[in-house]
């Protein structure tokens, strides 16, 4: 008989959480870094991004040099970039392309004429066949290593992923009486999702949103570690990882510096995230403890 | 452990005092007091918030989650055995008397049945649990029979799922009378039975605690029930006991306003109504709505079976059946919520197309069972009651706006209404925005589909009479859909039966009520709880 | 037919038909191949006579509809084609190492679905304490991270940095089985199991509390059973589909985990392969790894749905074959 958790104020609420602010305090720290870090480097170390500081692998500086004899701290100050942008876009293009294709679904579920919902789920279905990581590299062995390639096989993978939920979070709205008023009055199926449905299903959407941006972060970082994400000679974090771990005995910072800012950074986003995703299942309304 | 009862009141269980606030800190009993004696039904009446369902749990020393015990004791004095307060016993003593001494009959046995487990064992577990010095077997068998129900290998073997709600409420009250108790605290454990399914239960009820002696803490919302079933009625509002006595000393000189309030409330279909009389039948020239040969099929399921109806301008028609009897989707077909196979629909004559024109969805307005999922959490009331206007009329904003605060007023609902969200509205006022979002396209027909059960008694009585005072003031005809014969006198002119996907009778209330032709009718008649059984 | 087989069959069908689109997503990916994959395996140096016979031998002139039927049919009798890099069948070039990823997926699974359990259900019990809120932070911390964040931190803690006790990649010189050797196996599988066990935990933490939320749990602690009985006979039956879903799920995630992991520890299996197959663009063996690793993905998926759909008595004792 109760109506679902309404998510009004849900950002509001969730922040209250001590979880939700160290959260946010980590990932700031992180996106701090990369998005002075290419500005403040150089002027840190003195060395420019592709400036040779030295021999490879030598503990000079204040973290060393890497496999060319570059300085690893202003490279790692510089390469927070592609990570954290191609992770947003991946992200963006899954939760958009999910939020659609779930509430068309959703909302078609009910309707024994239309085929739409088990088109859009079988095709799921055959995407999500793949691991995400597996579906990137078949597609960087077909086309080639690209940023804007792997954001678009990663962003398209997390579709299915995000439509599964976003259809469930409408099967239960639209089941809703007011769906049915709405319909009742004529309000046509765009106007139906746009104004009746998408506004009550935002909790679990931006649990997703969340969810995603963690996963493509890995996802990300992880193929840019494997060699075949961003190309050198670019600084990146996951680049630079695999650059320098043979070294890992002698130049540790090479390795760990970057290691760390993506843990701390995939750490953060996951803490908003429970900590939305808990505020969102609370339909008690009372403060936490 | 055990005491002897000194203070010798002959009560079973007595509860004084008894508070309990929620984590947070905000006190939801403020010191509730009830006792119930041997072989007694103390009914605890009150409304959905009342607390009336935590006060009884704790008689099983029982609080739900985010709810503390902050005060007061619960004294037991069994046949057997006696606690000097239940409430302080240790966690193993208090499992021991759970079940054994004091039992639980839950309100939905759906979600209280373990779906994984057979009938069988979720009887006897009680009494393996219990240590039960017998033949576990028969007692299952006996305790089975005595609420009514089969008793074979085959039944014990069935699951949950394959039972009907009132099979499944008497499993409850076969696993509650196991172990043969002294006390037992039956949750409103007829919602959402039919009538006739409501007496049985009762009747069990009634007669297994009066054979046993066991004392029964009864908790309903309904006082018709009670006039029927109980000894003595605990009357509770917002965390208190504000009126307790035999049934008869409350129902009939009720002390406390609260409580007059609640029995004026309850429909009674014994109470004459003065109403003007409506033009009817072919004196009456065209019918507003005419529906003929109306029939539904889902699948091998026929849910309606050629309906042939009239509303007539002005009239109310109580359209009744109980649960599953094809209501709400003839309700919804009339309403074009959704297509019926076969039949025709006439509105003054003319034929409803598919789908229907703005003017035709316009004339002919649905207002839905519960305001808690009829309204967009996310729009402002106004917003909600804009929807309608800007979709099938041509009116601009400030026409629309000016109709909608005109509208709310219309439903005693002042222009502050208009802004608000109906997350901060009660029951009863969301009802109210709803019903004036069904009237502010001026419908000439408003299909009203169970539009008070989802509410208390108290609330019900007030839309009941709004939706009196809107007819009186816009002269729009009702279909009232109901599965509560009682109302048929406060709302109606007339009254259609369904049963099984066919009108089995239809007449005016009077003759309904006074002579009813048809068998399933009396037997509605006869089983409805009635508050005349204490006169 | 009872609406149990009713429901297996239609899983498996569905399965079946996934597959075989997944075969053809697959296959239709190399068609977006720029150049001459007959040119691709020989080189830049190859006469044109060479590319012409090579193309001719691999069937490259015949319509791609012909040549999809043809892998196909290849794949099912276990000709998985030809690598360019190795001049050899793709079958012999994943023989041994099917077997070495197997070997850690088993490995894994077998250590961390018990702990994992034991774990969620040791905090569901206990929510709210403490140690629920310590293990919920620390599965919260390790969910978020990833394989190859998890598996730098172990490599520093436990063979470089910190301590020197295990090896920091694979040891084991080419031709010889990867269980020769025990401890090269323990840092990808602790990896592996690091990474599977916090979402296991946190799953199997959040079905069995929902389940001792419902109304029957309740009412079984209000008829008096001992709370053992609660939770076993009540609970726990109530969270075995879905934590087999988990378990699936993980399991099938694994199958792409092990690809990083596998690079990090240089372990000799099919994800390393995968890689220098991408790296080196040697086609037909990317294909066949991604054909045998969704395969995998679904058959694991069909488990889970399949136990899932057994474990519920409402689908095994419905009557006739209804909806």
């Amino acid at each position: 008989m109760s109506a679902p958790a309404v998510p009004a104020g849900l950002l509001r609420r969730t922040f209250r959480r001590r979880q939700a602010r160290i959260g946010a305090v980590l990932t700031l720290v992180v996106v701090a870094v990369a998005l002075l870090g290419p500005v403040l480097g150089p002027l840190l170390t003195g060395y420019g991004v592709d400036d040779f500081a030295g021999r490879p692998f030598r503990p000079d500086g204040v973290a060393g040099t890497d496999d060319l004899g570059r300085d690893v701290l202003t490279r790692f100050l510089a390469g927070g970039g592609p990570v954290l942008l191609y992770a947003l876009a991946a992200t963006a293009i899954g939760i958009v392309g999910g939020a659609i294709a779930g509430m068309l679904a959703g909302y078609s579920a009910g309707d024994r004429t239309s085929r739409l919902d088990s088109l859009i789920m079988r095709g799921g279905d055959v995407l999500l066949s793949f691991p995400q990581l597996v579906l990137a590299l078949l597609a960087v062995a077909v086309l080639g290593s690209s940023g804007w390639l792997l954001v678009l096989v990663i962003g398209i993978t997390h579709i299915p992923r995000v439509a599964r939920v976003a259809r469930q979070a409408t099967l239960s709205v639209a089941g809703q009486d007011y769906v049915l008023a709405a319909r009742m009055y004529g309000v046509p199926r765009r106007r139906i999702l746009a104004t009746e449905v998408l506004p009550n299903i935002t909790g679990p959407l931006m649990v997703e949103l969340g969810l995603r941006l963690t996963y493509s972060i890995g996802y990300v970082a992880s193929l840019s570690f494997l060699g075949l994400g961003v190309q050198p000679p670019a600084a990146d974090w996951g680049l630079q990882i695999n650059e320098n771990r043979i070294a890992l005995i002698v130049t540790p910072w090479g390795v760990l510096l970057p290691v760390l800012a993506i843990a701390v950074l995939t750490v953060g986003t996951n803490m908003i995230t429970d900590a939305l995703a808990k505020e969102s299942a609370d339909t008690t309304g009372e403060a936490p403890a | 452990m055990s005491s002897t009862n000194e203070a010798g009141t002959g009560c079973t269980i007595e509860c004084s005092g008894l508070r309990v606030a929620t984590t947070g800190g905000r006190e939801v009993l403020h010191g509730v007091d009830y006792a119930v004696a041997p072989g007694e039904i103390l009914a605890l009446v009150g409304e959905s918030g009342s607390g009336k369902t935590t006060a009884a749990l704790a008689a099983l020393g029982h609080f739900r989650a985010g709810l503390a015990h902050t005060g007061g004791s619960i004294r037991f004095d069994g046949h057997t055995e006696s606690h000097e307060d239940l409430l302080t016993l240790p966690a193993a003593t208090l499992r021991g008397v759970r079940g054994r001494l004091v039992s639980y009959v839950p309100q939905d046995p759906a979600l209280s049945l373990n779906p994984l487990l057979r009938i069988g064992t979720q009887v006897s577990e009680v009494l393996v649990a219990h240590g039960y010095d017998g033949d576990v077997d028969e007692r299952v068998r006996e305790v089975l029979t005595d609420v009514g129900l089969d008793c074979d290998e085959s039944f014990l073997h069935r699951y949950p799922h394959q039972l009907s709600g009132g099979q499944q409420q008497r499993v409850g009250i076969a696993a509650a009378f196991a172990n043969r108790p002294d006390v037992v605290v039956l949750d409103e454990p007829t919602t959402g039975l039919d009538v006739t399914t409501q007496d049985l239960v009762l009747d069990t009820v009634r007669d297994l605690v009066t054979r046993s002696r066991t004392a029964a803490l009864y908790i309903t919302h309904d006082l018709a029930v009670v006039a029927g079933l109980a000894d003595r009625v605990a009357v509770m509002q917002a965390g208190e006991v504000v009126e307790a006595g035999t049934v008869r000393q409350v129902l009939t000189t009720p002390e406390h306003p609260y409580t007059r309030s609640l029995i004026a409330a309850v429909p009674d279909l014994d109470r004459i109504v003065e109403r003007d009389t409506v033009a009817s039948g072919a004196d009456a020239g065209t019918p507003l709505l005419q529906v003929s040969g109306a029939g539904k099929s889902y699948g091998r399921a026929t849910v309606l079976d050629g309906i042939d109806l009239e509303l007539w301008p002005g009239e109310c028609l109580m359209l009744l059946g109980e649960s599953g009897s094809g209501k709400t989707t003839l309700a919804r077909g009339l309403a074009g919520l959704l297509d019926l196979d076969t039949g025709s629909l006439a509105l003054r004559g003319e034929p409803l197309t598919t789908p229907r024109s703005y003017v035709q969805l316009r004339s002919v307005q649905y207002v839905f069972q519960s305001p808690f999922a009829s309204l967009n959490p996310r729009r402002t009331v106004a917003g909600s009651l804009e929807v309608p206007l800007r979709h099938l009329t041509d009116l601009d904003a400030p026409a629309r706006r000016a109709r909608v605060v005109d509208m709310l007023g219309q439903v005693r609902l002042d222009e502050t209404f208009a802004g608000r969200y109906p997350g901060g509205l009660s029951g009863g006022e969301r009802q109210r925005a709803a019903i004036a979002r069904a009237l502010v396209t001026a419908p000439d027909v408003l299909v009203c589909d169970e539009v008070t059960s989802a509410l208390d008694v108290s609330v019900q009585a007030a839309i009941v009479d709004l939706l009196a005072t809107v007819r009186r003031e816009l002269g729009t005809a009702m279909l009232f859909v109901t599965h509560n014969i009682a109302l048929a006198r406060e709302v109606a002119d007339r009254i259609a039966v369904l049963q099984g996907g066919r009108i089995v009778e239809q007449g005016t209330v009077e003759e309904v009520l006074a002579n009813p032709q048809h068998a399933y009718t009396r037997q509605l008649l006869e089983h409805t709880p009635s508050m005349a059984a204490v006169r | 037919m009872s609406l149990l087989t009713t429901m297996i069959m239609k899983r498996l069908l569905v399965s079946v038909l996934v597959l075989l689109v997944v075969s053809l997503l697959i296959f239709a990916a190399t068609l977006l191949l720029p150049g001459d994959p007959a040119r691709a395996i020989l080189g830049q140096q190859a006469t044109p006579e060479r590319v012409a016979a090579l193309t001719e031998q691999l069937g490259l002139d015949r319509p791609a509809w012909e040549r999809y039927l043809s892998w196909l049919g290849g794949v099912l009798t276990g000709d998985l084609g030809f690598s360019a890099a190795t001049q050899g069948p793709v079958s012999e070039l994943l023989g041994g190492r099917i077997a070495a990823s197997a070997l850690l997926l088993v490995l894994t699974a077998l250590i961390s679905t018990p702990v994992a359990l034991a774990l969620g259900t040791w905090a569901a019990t206990r929510r709210g304490t403490r140690t629920d809120s310590a293990l919920s932070g620390a599965s919260l911390v390790l969910a978020a991270l990833p394989e190859f964040v998890i598996g730098v931190l172990l490599v520093i803690l436990f063979a470089t940095s910190v301590l020197q006790i295990l090896p920091s990649v694979t040891i084991a010189r080419p031709g010889e089985p990867v269980w020769a050797r025990p401890e090269q196996l323990v840092l990808p599988v602790l990896t592996l199991a690091l990474v599977v066990i916090p979402y296991v935990v946190r799953m199997t933490r959040a079905t069995l509390s929902e389940a001792l939320d419902a109304g029957f749990v309740e009412m079984a602690r209000l008829k008096g059973l001992p709370e053992r009985t609660v939770l076993v006979r009540h609970a726990v039956p109530h969270t075995i589909g879905p934590v087999a879903q988990v378990l699936a799920l993980q399991l099938a995630w694994l199958a792409g985990g092990v690809v990083v992991v596998e690079f990090l520890f240089r372990y000799p299996g099919v994800g390393q392969a995968l890689i220098d197959a991408v790296a080196n663009r040697d086609v037909q063996v990317v294909q066949a790894i991604t054909l045998i690793i969704a395969a995998f993905y679904v058959l694991v998926n069909l488990a889970a749905d399949v136990a899932g759909i057994l474990a519920d008595p409402r689908i095994r004792h419905a009557s006739g074959g209804g909806a």
